[in-house]
């Protein structure tokens, strides 16, 4: 279960050790920094402060956790980087969305090692976390505050909690799609996904995985 | 400052009502800075400093009467000097005491996302409650007249009580108490307005003729007012702002970002669920399997 795409007993390898590794501080540090946000952003919310140990040191805490987030995700990101480009055949299934929606998978065009919905999640979480680690250091008031006019920390403020925002709910719609697509949570636990998943949902990269073992 | 409060009217990051069975029933209060008045002496720098305990750092000559400089966390009230080269020639040298304005409607507390680290009381006064206070600096974003200062020491948001503690005993502020020239005064924010109004007239019998009382409505107006000789430029005076309103960053980052996200991550998950239930889950079946491994038998025997 080494190397990518190997396959043994109808599984194939989608992502090694490293990589799931890597998701999951990624996932967990997420998790963290999301709820101490929320806590910060929403008074209705800052209640989740008590996870932390209240609200100096949830605030305390956020950033480092952040920049945690940020340094994992980096190393993904530069190894996902060129599977998620857009091809032709990704604008073709994004038109066809509502068939993606209503499971009618027969309809839509073969693809790659990840669809178009995923390469979108890609950019938008890149996108976000550039925005967040930017936005975080203006307003990160321990330390880099100091040296920006207000009006700019402002301006920082609302940039940060609409990046939260909007990764926040990627990140669902990223949790979801797992829940909705069986087999793709093996990927992340055990590394491998069924020959029929991988032949179902991303035949391109099927195809491609699997020559080494034709003749 | 920490006292129980049964007069708390606003609190940040709180939607219930707070204790407010006591109320300001002889009206709000009002500390007026009549800056026409002021020889620059500070003593109400001092005063602040002695009743509130609080010693700054000995500073450095900056190139100004200014020291410090600017506010700090350790300096609630500066006396901020600016000459002012008149265009007939005459130079006029205005100072004004620096310092927590006490808005009506404030920025800091709207800012704030700790509850009850920010309140303010019925007699208009605002107060920060350190205790509470998180570091998080949001105060210093929301405020118009830059005023909240966090400590290096402890991470706390620190200004201007308008000595809380001394008010609610019916004291005046350490600052008025002592002002030698009768230039800071304090009491009931109608006696305010009346006492700067008779001083306005006399201003403007004066020569004066811009003379005026800045008590700015764009943040419901203030309950520390100056009367300032050129009330048509307060940004002579050390740069008071003109029209000081909460910025409409700050409100759309604190007013309707704050449901509109919360109801963007609900309708997010909601989205998930009912698609689950009402479409169901993508498996993959054993007829994609069979299809998988076809497809690589195929390969296999050409």
């Amino acid at each position: 279960m080494s190397s990518d795409g190997e396959s043994r007993q109808g599984q194939i390898v989608r992502y090694g050790p490293a990589l799931r590794i890597n998701h999951w501080i990624v996932a967990g540090s997420f998790i963290l920094v999301a709820l101490s946000g929320l806590a910060l952003f929403h008074p209705a919310l800052f209640w989740l402060t008590n996870l932390f140990g209240g609200g100096p040191w949830t605030r305390i805490l956020h950033p480092f956790i952040g920049l945690v987030m940020v340094a994992a995700f980096a190393l993904i990101g530069a190894k996902l980087w060129c599977e998620n480009i857009m091809r032709p055949y990704d604008w073709e299934w994004l038109h066809k969305i509502r068939d993606v929606v209503e499971n009618r998978e027969d309809r839509l065009p073969e693809i790659g090692k990840y669809n178009a919905g995923q390469k979108l999640l890609f950019y938008t979480i890149i996108l976000c976390l550039l925005g967040l680690l930017a936005s975080g250091l203006v307003i990160w008031r321990a330390y880099f505050a100091i040296y920006f006019p207000i009006w700019f920390i402002r301006i920082a403020a609302l940039l940060h909690a609409f990046c939260g925002f909007v990764l926040i709910c990627s990140i669902i719609v990223h949790i979801y799609a797992a829940i909705w697509v069986k087999g793709s949570v093996r990927a992340m636990t055990r590394g491998t996904v069924s020959d029929g998943w991988a032949w179902k949902h991303h035949r391109l990269w099927f195809r491609e995985v699997t020559r080494g073992q034709r003749k | 400052m920490a006292l129980q409060s049964l007069d708390i009217i606003r609190r940040s990051a709180t939607t219930l009502p707070s204790p407010e069975a006591r109320g300001a029933h002889s009206g709000q209060v009002a500390k007026l800075i009549d800056v026409t008045k002021c020889i620059g002496c500070k003593a109400c720098q001092v005063a602040c400093m002695e009743w509130n305990d609080l010693r700054d750092e000995v500073g450095t000559c900056v190139g100004s009467y200014n020291n410090p400089p600017d506010l700090t966390e350790e300096s609630w009230t500066v006396m901020k000097f600016s000459e002012y080269e008149h265009a007939d020639g005459n130079l006029e040298w205005l100072i004004r005491k620096d310092g927590c304005m006490h808005c009506a409607d404030p920025g800091c507390l709207k800012a704030c996302p700790s509850p009850g680290a920010i309140v303010q009381y019925a007699n208009g006064i605002v107060d920060f409650h350190e205790k509470t206070a998180s570091g998080c600096g949001y105060c210093v974003a929301g405020c118009p007249f830059n005023v909240p200062r966090i400590s290096k020491k402890d991470n706390k948001a620190y200004k201007c009580t308008l000595c809380s503690d001394r008010v609610s005993v019916g004291l005046e502020p350490a600052c008025v108490k002592t002002c030698p020239t009768g230039c800071i005064t304090f009491g009931s924010k109608e006696d305010m307005q009346q006492h700067a109004a008779e001083r306005i007239e006399d201003l403007k019998s004066r020569g004066f003729d811009n003379a005026g009382l800045y008590d700015p409505q764009g943040v419901g107006g203030t309950h520390v007012m100056y009367v300032l000789h050129h009330a048509d430029k307060p940004e002579l005076y050390s740069d008071l702002p003109k029209d000081p309103k909460i910025s409409a960053t700050v409100g759309l980052w604190k007013g309707i970002a704050k449901p509109l996200g919360v109801l963007a991550i609900i309708a997010t998950a909601a989205a998930g669920f009912l698609h689950y239930i009402g479409i169901g889950p993508n498996e993959t079946t054993e007829h994609d399997e069979e299809e998988a491994q076809r497809e690589l038998e195929k390969e296999k025997t050409p």
